[in-house]
């Protein structure tokens, strides 16, 4: 069994991709390598310039927001933002991550606990804590999943933000016209093979942009 | 920031965050309490209060069996915590997170450690009474001798149990395996403890309490180093 086969392609720093594909075809795992949350069983994976296998200074280039936000629900908000502060080494004030809360929308619930909140809520929490890590590569998996319009909005500067201070973004997701709208390269994969790589407009023109609404 | 301000800080973000959720969820103590309070109160009735030794030695049965009945109690209790420590990362994906934080990951065991001896110790603190008012024990006297042989078992148990409660966290049946996997290892922990604690409320006429606090500290270095070192490979998928 395999999940991924002839997998080759390099991403240059500053740009946004969107990964794109059925489900199983591999998109979450291929980003599970990435973040050195799995190890490839053959082949050469390299993150800022440096190996997978040296997993402590890949993930100090990279950050992830998934669609199963890591938080804790005896812990409020803003004790998970400290507690994830702390990990990434950071030295923020309670003022920065109370600002950090507001930019979500979440300034009113700063210090309810996390298990009382919505999913759209604990995503937007999640967006915050992405945040806080100044990572040269940002992985977004299914960021959109559970959110309202607002929500969309948030990831959606998220990711501006991040093209904004050149950072490079990898967008996993199954909302193709956002993939589409908010990155200028597209990776799709089918059966855990790349079906196609190449710019945006390129793959709106493609009969896979057909198939791609049954995606979604 | 040095690396070792910056690992202190993560090893104690982790401890702080652990002991936070179960201050507020008392999930695992609330069953350690139950559970430890019911073990001393079934093997009081059962062995009865009064029941002599016999004439070569002083006291009761209960109170010559303490020490063991003590210990089989609290480390039996304690497995549930360690099972909690990293149930709760499991709940929410924060396994996978932990996973992905840069830095060094011996801090998140460090971390779990820490909160894990913090609530076996408190744990221990309603314990060893209960069981003095129980078993007719003079623990008042005997305060700082039982509180050292506490905290080098403690220190032992945690040290190994945090470790196997990495390694198993992941499986369907952890909760059969964590004991089984652990306790084999921890036998001369758990020696050690039911004799040294057998001295201390019995008292020392050869004086071979020294020894065995030695045994439980040796064991501890060895146990913490050990884990320490291989932490890492336990959290890689």
């Amino acid at each position: 069994m395999w999940a991924l086969r002839g997998i080759d392609f390099t991403v240059a720093a500053g740009e946004a991709v969107a990964l794109l594909g059925p489900n199983g075809s591999g998109k979450s795992t291929l980003l599970r390598i990435l973040v050195t949350a799995a190890r490839p069983t053959l082949g050469d994976v390299r993150v800022c310039g440096v190996p997978s296998s040296d997993g402590d200074r890949v993930r100090r280039h990279v950050g992830l927001l998934s669609d199963r936000p890591p938080l804790y629900n005896e812990l409020t908000a803003i004790e998970n933002l400290k507690f994830a502060a702390a990990m990434y080494g950071l030295q923020a004030s309670e003022e920065e991550l109370r600002g950090a809360l507001a930019d979500v929308g979440l300034a009113r619930a700063a210090t309810a606990r996390v298990g009382t909140f919505s999913q759209g809520m604990a995503q937007r929490l999640s967006v915050a804590r992405a945040a806080l890590q100044s990572a040269d590569l940002v992985l977004l998996d299914e960021p959109y999943n559970a959110l309202d319009a607002e929500g969309l909005r948030l990831v959606d500067q998220l990711l501006a933000r991040v093209r904004a201070a050149g950072k490079t973004a990898i967008l996993a997701t199954h909302h193709i016209a956002k993939g589409l709208a908010q990155c200028g390269r597209v990776i799709a994969l089918r059966g855990g093979r790349i079906a196609f790589d190449g710019p945006t407009a390129q793959f709106a023109a493609s009969p896979l942009a057909e198939e791609a609404g049954a995606w979604a | 920031m040095t690396a070792f301000a910056r690992e202190w800080q993560r090893t104690w973000a982790v401890a702080r965050k652990d002991l936070l959720i179960e201050r507020r969820a008392k999930a695992a103590f609330n069953a350690m309490a139950f559970f430890a309070g019911l073990v001393l109160l079934t093997f009081g009735f059962a062995l009865g209060p009064d029941v002599p030794v016999g004439e070569a030695r002083e006291g009761t049965l209960l109170q010559q069996l303490a020490p063991g009945l003590i210990w089989v109690t609290i480390l039996f209790a304690g497995v549930l915590a360690l099972d909690r420590s990293f149930q709760v990362e499991l709940e929410r994906g924060g396994l996978d997170a932990l996973r992905l934080y840069p830095g060094d990951r011996k801090a998140i065991y460090l971390g779990k450690f820490i909160a894990n001896v913090t609530i076996m110790l408190i744990m221990e603190m309603l314990v060893c009474p209960l069981a003095g008012i129980l078993y007719s024990l003079d623990l008042w006297g005997r305060l700082p001798g039982l509180a050292g042989v506490a905290i080098l078992t403690t220190t032992g148990f945690a040290a190994m149990g945090t470790f196997y409660a990495a390694l198993t966290a992941n499986l369907r049946a952890r909760q059969v395996l964590l004991p089984l996997l652990m306790f084999p290892v921890l036998i001369p922990v758990i020696l050690a403890a039911v004799k040294a604690t057998g001295l201390v409320l019995h008292g020392d006429p050869m004086g071979e309490l020294g020894s065995w606090l030695k045994l439980l500290g040796a064991v501890d270095v060895l146990f913490l180093t050990t884990c320490l070192l291989v932490f890492e490979y336990v959290l890689e998928e």
